[in-house]
């Protein structure tokens, strides 16, 4: 399928239109309940963007990056993935995050300013997120190699924006995918804006997904906003890479329905109109009609989505609220793994510093 | 057997990677061509391409996958060509390699090494000569190691690979054929963060690393005519700095004198000063003095002697501050 939609003829992938048709000879096979899990990731990955803006502006939490209208690249995506798999996110994945499982606290206490945040359970292979553009690419090349050396059959996806496929360490991270053979998915969210820097002027390039073809590997343009898409086209780029195939590149087309982040004013530089257009292609609204029509969603089911998605995020807030801000030998004790003489010295003279009243 | 620096780092890489199969290697040139300096000579064929791999023209990707490398498991030691090309990967060194165990608390680690050559005095092109091991030393999370002898190369490189940080390895080109040395056959570990007294003296400790050991040895030679005996300290490990074995030196001999390839300014004789400053100012019988390269960018060939210490120019700060 990736093959066929040609990156430089401007074509995208798209099984479920904006207006919730599918096109039947793409729709994936996912059961039932696999379905409804989706939706309710999507909820809860919304409600959850939502809470964090009002923390925010309570100032209970820190600047923050909105992934609002990004709910199905990030979602649908992470849905195709196996537990084996690794993810190396970048700062705008909330629902990327909540998809493979990360507490939703761990989520928050990192914008909220806590170390702690970045703490990510064992069991799951998510890499911290990376704030320094692109420069987790080849650290998603490097893992893959690792797997590729140690016969894991286990598949290395990395998210990053548009802004990215600018930056040195996208081209030659990619180029060493390429000649390596390795197992990556490369997911480029490309929502239109790197802050203010529309596409337009970030590359001469018609798609993003064309640049996989100076790589030696396929690109392919996917609709963003299409949860159907995101799941099928990753899903199969997954498969290729873990049968020894090569890397994908995949263009989510989409759109930053929020500003770039809490400090950021994103009228400075889009009209009104622009984000209305986008906000009819809502990728949740199409979704609900389209299970709507395969008599998976009613009123009930929304209900309890809603509902759940409620608990959960305030759940989610309270532990992370609860949760104290890290002691100052933790703020040490990670630098090395062992601490040299001259951090405990200085770990030492700000204790003293501190028992004598200094601030 | 008797081993040259390049030898020494040859047999470390080969008894090491036979040893534990998670080392690999990777970088421009050091698989079919043996790296440019040969450091890395048949180890393909020994160990094969998945294991030493030829990497395409791109100092961030080497050090970036390198990082992803370590986190997948594996042990990567991977090789810049010139210090003066390493800055295209720094970024990767001091936001990611540095910061990892801090930033996962704990759970991602990059035991990797990067081995660079490093220094001038051997009339090379443009950032070919460079020294700026500071740039290193003031970032949280790395080690930085400078050996100066075949044996040293050898149980350092051994102890980098198999330490749990990232460790910049710097390879001082002036000495990697400068002399051969006994070196045992085995594997052997020299612990980082330990410095070495070279000489033993009297009256004056020079403080020095890489190819600077040699000039501040044959400025010793130097001064001996003229009765004066300083003791001279191998750092060896310059992150973390092995501030116990200066001060005992110092407090004993009462002067110190830093000996660096790098410009003067900010440089990690800067480091050492302050620390003599700070903790051995009492017993201090003269002001410390650097004799350092110059604080322009490295000379082309015709002049690099101009910027380079020699032993002269090191005899000549000898007797500067046993006069002061």
């Amino acid at each position: 399928m990736i093959e066929k939609y040609g990156p430089l003829k401007g074509e995208m992938l798209q099984i479920l239109d904006e207006k919730g048709q599918v096109k039947p000879d793409l729709e994936p096979k996912l059961e039932a309940s696999d379905l409804r899990r989706i939706y309710g990731l999507m909820v809860v990955t919304r409600a959850a963007d939502l809470k964090a803006l009002k923390l925010q502006r309570q100032g209970r939490m820190g600047t923050f990056a909105p992934s609002l209208g990004h709910e199905a690249c990030q979602v649908g995506s992470a849905f195709a993935l196996q537990k084996k798999d690794w993810v190396l996110p970048y700062f705008r994945d909330l629902g990327t995050f909540i998809t493979l499982g990360l507490p939703l606290k761990n989520y928050y206490l990192y914008w909220m300013g806590n170390e702690e945040g970045m703490r990510i359970p064992l069991e799951l292979n998510i890499f911290t997120m990376s704030v320094s553009v692109s420069t987790h690419l080849p650290h998603a090349v490097g893992i893959a190699m690792a797997a590729k050396i140690k016969k894991e059959k286990a598949v290395v996806v990395a998210y990053f924006g548009d802004g990215a496929t600018s930056e040195g360490d996208f081209n030659e991270a990619l180029n060493f995918a390429g000649v390596f053979k390795t197992p990556n998915v490369f997911i480029c969210v490309n929502n239109q804006y790197a802050i203010s820097l529309p596409v337009s002027k970030q590359t001469a390039a018609k798609t993003l997904a064309q640049k996989a073809i100076a790589f030696g590997f396929a690109g392919i343009r996917v609709d963003g906003n299409d949860v159907l898409a995101m799941y099928a086209a990753t899903k199969e780029a997954l498969e290729k890479a873990r049968s020894g195939g090569e890397p994908t590149l995949i263009e989510a087309f989409t759109y930053r329905m929020g500003n770039h982040t809490t400090s950021d004013d994103a009228s400075r530089y889009r009209t009104e109109g622009e984000v209305g257009e986008w906000a009819k292609k809502d990728p949740i609204e199409r979704y609900k009609i389209y299970l709507k029509g395969k008599g998976i969603w009613d009123e009930a089911f929304e209900s309890q989505a809603q509902k759940e998605a409620e608990d959960l995020v305030s759940d989610a807030v309270k532990k992370a609220e609860d949760t104290p801000p890290p002691s100052l030998d933790d703020l040490f004790i990670y630098t090395y793994k062992d601490m040299t003489d001259d951090l405990t010295e200085e770990l030492n003279e700000l204790k003293a510093f501190l028992k004598e009243g200094g601030q | 057997m008797m081993l040259n620096i390049v030898q020494a780092i040859n047999q470390a890489l080969a008894l090491e990677m036979e040893k534990d199969e998670r080392v690999v290697l990777l970088g421009e040139d050091i698989g079919v061509d043996g790296g440019v300096f040969r450091a890395t000579e048949g180890l393909l064929k020994r160990f094969g391409s998945e294991r030493v791999m030829d990497t395409p023209l791109a100092e961030s990707a080497i050090v970036g996958t390198s990082i992803g490398l370590a986190v997948g498991g594996l042990r990567p030691v991977a090789e810049i060509q010139f210090m003066g090309f390493m800055y295209l990967g720094f970024n990767q060194i001091i936001s990611h390699a540095a910061r990892l165990r801090n930033r996962s608390r704990g759970r991602f680690t990059v035991p990797l090494v990067i081995r660079i050559p490093y220094g001038a005095g051997v009339k090379a092109l443009e950032h070919h000569s460079e020294s700026t091991e500071a740039l290193f030393c003031q970032i949280p999370g790395l080690k930085v190691v400078v050996p100066s002898t075949p044996y040293d190369a050898k149980g350092l490189l051994i102890s980098s690979i198999r330490d749990a940080d990232p460790v910049i390895f710097l390879e001082p080109t002036k000495l990697y054929r400068a002399g051969r040395q006994e070196v045992p056959e085995d594997l052997y570990e020299i612990p980082l963060g330990l410095a070495k007294v070279v000489r033993e003296g009297e009256g004056l400790t020079i403080a020095a690393w890489g190819a600077m050991i040699p000039v501040a040895q044959k400025a010793a030679e130097i001064v001996e005519k003229e009765g004066l005996f300083p003791e001279i300290i191998d750092l060896r490990t310059l992150a973390p700095l092995d501030r116990k074995a200066i001060l005992e030196s110092v407090q004993r001999t009462g002067r110190l004198l830093i000996v660096h390839e790098a410009p003067k300014n900010c440089g990690l004789g800067a480091e050492i000063a302050a620390l003599a400053a700070e903790k051995a100012i009492l017993q201090l019988e003269a002001p410390v003095l650097r004799v350092t390269g110059q604080d322009i960018t490295v000379p082309l060939a015709k002049s690099e002697d101009y910027y380079y210490p020699s032993p002269d120019r090191v005899a000549w700060g000898i007797k500067k501050i046993m006069e002061s």
